[in-house]
């Protein structure tokens, strides 16, 4: 069960406290789009073994959306970070390149 | 036989006896005793019966690693199958019973199967299904149905109370054996909070029977000082029968307290479970012996040696009057002095290595005893009972050198660390190719959120075995983990236990080990499942490579004892069958928990009424007060119907609905979701979430709108009123408050977060009550107030704040049952006395409550939707006819990209229409609409389903709703709906508005 620190409250909270709402940094694809992008942002999703961005919400606390940036495999959390971001800060990305050096996650590096 | 002997027992408390029952035979044992010793005491070596081949099965074991001895414990409420005997302490008064035979456990018709074996190979199951359908159920249904199912399944509640507790440590150390002890005092002296639990009820773990000096004092005596040092210590939690069940992510870990089971007279909870975050854990779960592969290896008698000589020091309890010992390593020499020494029969040791053992094979020697190196078991004799066995050499391939009588057999396959709490979370393990046994990599630990290593292991659970190397490693592990828990460690020399020279195992993974077909299929490795070597072999032979293919396969290491004895022997034969090593087969995934817990410590505290939080209205006492039949949505619960003292709710439904048609009723709609949407950019989200334009809404006019996801699906439905120019109140279905909430929140907080907009869940800040039928206008006039509910003055689709009566009240003019209603919302706290006051002004007009299922036929009567009835999240607006609520002027909203796709435009989807049957019946729930042919599978084809029917009281007859192909172009067809019997049922495509179809009666 992860424990989480919700950047808006501070609070270190337990996975029972929070909610995920999956991946992160989605672009929307609206009514002009075609069918390939719109496609790509309804279904097209990353499953990676290792870095991964993700959606969350302090759902039974200060109910605030954040991100998190994690490793699947080892389970360790980089960093959480704001909601009204399009990118990972740079300290987080940062974070992560000291532990694996040539990550990726879609166009982020 | 097995007995009591007049030595021995250092836990017993022979001053107490205590008389138990066992198959309803009534024996004794003393205080300290646990179920198993006790039935070995009382010669009853037998103690239950395999789960394929019911075969007779004694104990092998003398704890958590048991997997024959299971019984069926306690009666009534307090009855519990699949009881290790070995870990039950045996207390006054216990009732139990042997499981898997019929109808005795000495007499079991099921060990017919035993003879079938043959017809019962390895992927047995999966075979059979693979057969045609008549033999499964004419030949091998009922063959597994004699044979299936582990103990039996309670069939009363529950008697007992359960707990969980939350918990919070610096370090949490597993195991309270020596290394266990070692860690927790090194970790507490630094400073740490630290909690050190035990499964048994004993501290020491295995070193009292063992033996040895430690700093020149008795193991025992040290021990006993150890746990006084850290009692005295407040930063230390000592907790015994308890066990680890699982480590989970980020340093949590299940700890599961027994405490109870061992005096079931003691008040308060059986079991608790805690729920703990520690920042490191220490596992010092020690090791389990391994048996050895050979012929009869499961006849009772044919035990571990460690547990034979734990049955005599710890219990006073012989398994056998001659005992054979065989082994492959230097230990299980200690049970044969342990068994001389208590006045038993070594007839010989056989040790499988061809050049014998160390020391204590020298001490053997010296001693008298018969060793044979080189040499092992071909064959155990008996049946329900070890009556000898027949030696061999073990290179060879079974040749029989000499028989030997005697009634019990110790056997010792080597070591193997408890890693599971290792590797629960992740933590990666290595061959170990001395001591032939997978141990913890240090180097590849669980890591936690920080990226750091939050488990050590200690003592035996790493690998090392002897005495002094366990202390040295328990307690390095209590200083490691103090440390990554942040406290300093000032290092410590650790106490020196004995350590004797010992020679290293040559591992024995088959006895002898040219073992032939004949002698491998009667060589098991999983007891309790019945998987012998011999099916681990035909599993790679018909291709299964993978560990976790063939464990499925065989259902080896599936049993309750997860392997804990098969896991090894099973890995080596089957690396053995690929032609690979070990450490290329690999292992199965450990998971949690340990050993079984109780489904009681899962749920806890959440049972009855406790089990979820209930929401009730304002309203709820009076529903319960006056009769109201109660049926869950979401959390809350809503009244049904009212019944009046022997109506049926049928009948309710029918005089609820035909009174407020005909009159007026009431309806409690405080649980529909409300939800403020303010500022300046409130209109502008809105017509992002809502299919329909609601910036354009005027202020006091109310709009039904539609919400649907970014697939275009239809998922919440409500009226939305305009309060001001920057405020909106949206209404939500009852179950859809918080996610429609959540959903608002997601938008702005992730996509929208430079819009201004503000949105709060007021659901519970107001009571709602509908006032619907004819004469509604009346009973709100009569309560006077100031607020004018004329025709004129509250037309339909406005709402209005204002007195009425004595109440702030907020009417909306909206009606979902097609009559004259109002909906008003009054603050939360004016809830109750609006409604008593309601139902006193409409006295006269014989005003009554009416419930849900009135108010879904009363819909349904109308025409009107109902979200999870016509929707099912594949439904989009234009299914249901509803392209009037979609707006076409507006760029964008959630759905509306995806309602252009091809499929979703498509002219072939199911349609919303209205159905009547022919004979005026209402149409089965679920049922569909059958079509001419089959497809594929041979199924009859579908044309559409219906979604709503009743039997409308209205109308006199079934009324339904439903998808068709076709949609409204059906219109006059007569289709089949499919019944359960097989038949089917016309009817006619209709309008689905059945009542008031110009909607007359809601606008006056
Ligand atoms: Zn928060």
């Amino acid at each position: 069960m992860l424990t989480l620190q919700c950047p808006y409250c501070g609070v270190w909270a337990e996975e029972t406290e929070l909610h995920a709402e999956g991946e992160a940094h989605l672009k929307r694809f609206g009514p002009d789009s075609d069918d390939a992008d719109f496609e790509s942002y309804l279904f097209m999703r990353e499953n990676p073994k290792g870095v991964h961005l993700e959606r969350w919400r302090h759902a039974s606390g200060c109910g605030k959306f954040f991100h998190a940036a994690r490793s699947t495999t080892t389970l360790e959390v980089f960093g959480t970070y704001s909601a009204q971001t399009l990118e990972p800060p740079q300290d987080i990305k940062d974070k992560i390149s000291a532990k694996i050096p040539n990550w990726s996650w879609r166009e982020f590096s | 036989m097995s007995t009591r002997l007049t030595t021995g027992g250092r836990l017993l408390n022979k001053a107490k006896q205590v008389t138990f029952s066992f198959n309803g035979k009534q024996f004794t044992g003393f205080e300290g005793d646990t179920l198993a010793s006790a039935l070995l005491a009382n010669d009853q070596m037998m103690m239950g019966r395999s789960f394929k081949y019911h075969r007779p099965r004694g104990v092998v074991a003398s704890g958590a690693e048991e997997p024959n001895a299971l019984v069926n414990m306690g009666q009534g409420g307090k009855f519990e199958p699949n009881q290790r005997a070995t870990t039950t302490e045996l207390f006054d008064g216990l009732t139990c019973t042997s499981q898997n035979h019929w109808p005795s456990l000495e007499f079991d018709v099921g060990v017919v199967n035993n003879y079938v074996a043959r017809a019962l190979p390895a992927g047995f199951y999966y075979k059979t299904f693979m057969a045609p359908a008549a033999a499964w159920k004419h030949v091998f249904e009922p063959i597994v149905r004699h044979s299936a199912g582990l103990g039996k399944a309670p069939k009363d509640r529950d008697a007992d109370r359960y707990e969980h507790f939350y918990a919070f440590f610096d370090v949490v150390v597993v195991g309270g054996g020596v290394a266990g002890l070692m860690a927790a005092k090194a970790a507490g002296q630094a400073g740490a909070k630290v909690l050190l639990m035990e499964q048994t009820a004993h501290w020491g773990g295995r070193a009292p029977v063992d033996g040895g000096k430690v700093d020149g004092v008795k193991v025992d005596d040290f021990i006993d000082a150890t746990v006084a040092e850290l009692e005295a210590m407040d930063n230390v939690t000592l907790r015994n029968r308890m066990m680890g069940a699982g480590v989970y992510d980020h340093g949590y870990i299940l700890g599961y307290e027994r405490l109870t089971d061992h005096a079931p007279l003691l008040d308060g909870p059986r079991h608790r479970l805690w729920r703990i975050r520690a920042k490191q854990i220490v596992t010092a779960t020690g090791a389990i012996e391994r048996p050895l592969s050979f012929a009869g290896n499961d006849i009772p008698g044919v035990m571990l040696a460690s547990a034979m000589r734990d049955y005599i020091v710890n219990y006073g309890t012989s398994s056998g009057d001659r005992v054979v010992v065989v082994a492959n390593n230097d230990d299980a020499y200690r049970t044969a002095f342990t068994l001389k020494i208590h006045g038993l029969e070594v007839p010989v040791i056989l040790d499988a290595r061809p050049n014998g053992g160390g020391a204590l094979a020298d001490a053997a020697r010296e001693q008298g005893f018969r060793v044979e190196n080189g040499k092992g078991i071909a064959k155990v004799k008996g049946g329900k009972r070890v009556t000898g066995v027949a030696i061999c050499a073990q290179a060879g391939e079974g040749a029989v050198l000499e028989e030997i009588a005697c009634d019990a057999v110790a056997m010792s396959g080597g070591w193997s660390p408890v890693v599971h709490l290792w590797s629960h979370c992740g933590g990666k393990l290595i061959w170990d190719e001395a001591q032939a046994h997978f141990r913890p990599d240090p180097d590849r630990a669980p890591t936690s959120h920080d990226g750091n290593a939050f488990v050590v292991t200690a003592g035996s659970a790493s690998g090392p075995l002897k005495l002094g190397d366990v202390l040295v490693d328990g307690q390095k592990a209590g200083e490691v983990a103090a440390e990554a828990a942040g406290f300093a460690v000032t290092s410590a020399e650790a106490p020196k236990g004995e350590v004797h020279d010992e020679a290293p195992l040559v591992p024995c993974w088959m006895m002898p080990q040219g073992a032939g077909p004949k002698l491998r299929m009667k060589a098991w490795l999983d007891y309790q499942n019945d998987v012998k070597v011999s099916d681990v072999k035909l599993a790679a032979q018909e291709g299964y490579e993978s560990v976790e293919h063939t464990k499925r396969y065989t259902t080896l290491g599936m049993a309750t004892d997860q392997g804990k004895l098969s896991n090894i022997n099973g890995l080596a034969v089957l690396s053995d069958a690929l032609n690979q090593p070990i450490p290329a087969t690999g292992t199965t995934t450990f998971r949690p928990p340990y050993t079984p817990i109780s489904m009681g410590a899962i749920a806890g505290e959440a049972r009855d009424e406790v089990f979820q939080p209930l929401r009730r209205t304002t309203i709820h006492d009076w529903h319960e007060a006056n009769g109201a039949f109660f049926e869950p949505v979401g959390h809350w619960r809503r009244p049904y119907c009212f019944p009046r003292g022997r109506e049926s709710h049928a009948d309710a439904v029918k005089r609820e609905i035909n009174q407020t048609r005909e009159s007026v009723g009431l309806l409690d709609a405080s649980t529909l979701g409300k939800i403020i949407v303010k500022g300046p950019n409130a209109g502008k989200f809105l017509n992002m979430m809502y299919t329909n334009m609601m910036s354009t809404l005027k202020v006091g006019k109310c709009r039904y709108g539609l919400m649907c996801n970014e697939n275009g699906f239809l998922m919440d439905d409500g009226v939305v009123a305009r309060i001001d120019e920057d405020t909106f109140l949206c209404h939500t279905t009852t179950g859809g408050a918080e996610r429609i909430h959540g959903w608002m929140e997601d938008w702005l907080q992730c996509e929208w977060w430079d819009w201004q907009v503000y949105t709060a869940n007021v659901t519970e800040q107001y009571a709602q009550i509908a006032v619907v039928g004819p004469n509604a206008r009346k009973v709100i006039e009569k309560l006077g107030g100031e607020m004018d509910v004329s025709k004129e003055g509250l037309a339909f689709m406005e709402w209005k704040d204002g007195k009425i009566g004595d109440f702030d009240a907020r009417a909306y003019r909206i009606s979902f049952s097609g009559e004259l209603s109002y909906e008003i919302a009054v603050p939360a706290s004016q809830g109750r006395a609006f409604w008593d006051a309601l139902l006193e002004a409409g006295a006269e007009f014989n005003i009554m409550p009416y419930g849900t299922e009135a108010l879904h036929v009363m819909r349904a009567e109308k025409g009107f939707i109902m979200i999870g009835d016509e929707t099912d999240g594949t439904v989009i607006p234009q299914d249901l006819n509803m392209q009037w609520a979609i707006s076409k002027k507006k760029e964008d909203f959630l759905g509306k990209r995806a309602q252009m796709r091809d499929h979703m435009a498509s002219e072939d989807r199911w349609k919303l229409a209205g159905f009547e049957t022919e004979d005026g019946s209402v149409i089965p729930d679920g049922a569909y609409i059958v079509d001419h042919g089959t497809n594929a599978n041979g199924q009859r084809n579908t044309q559409g389903r219906v979604t709503s029917t009743y039997y409308s009281p209205t109308l006199d007859r079934g009324i339904a709703m439903g998808l068709i192909h076709g949609g409204m172009k059906r219109l006059g067809d007569v289709v089949e709906f499919n019944k359960v019997d097989g038949s089917t049922v016309k009817a006619k495509v209709v309008d689905p508005v059945f009542y008031d179809k110009d909607g007359e009666k809601q606008n006056v």
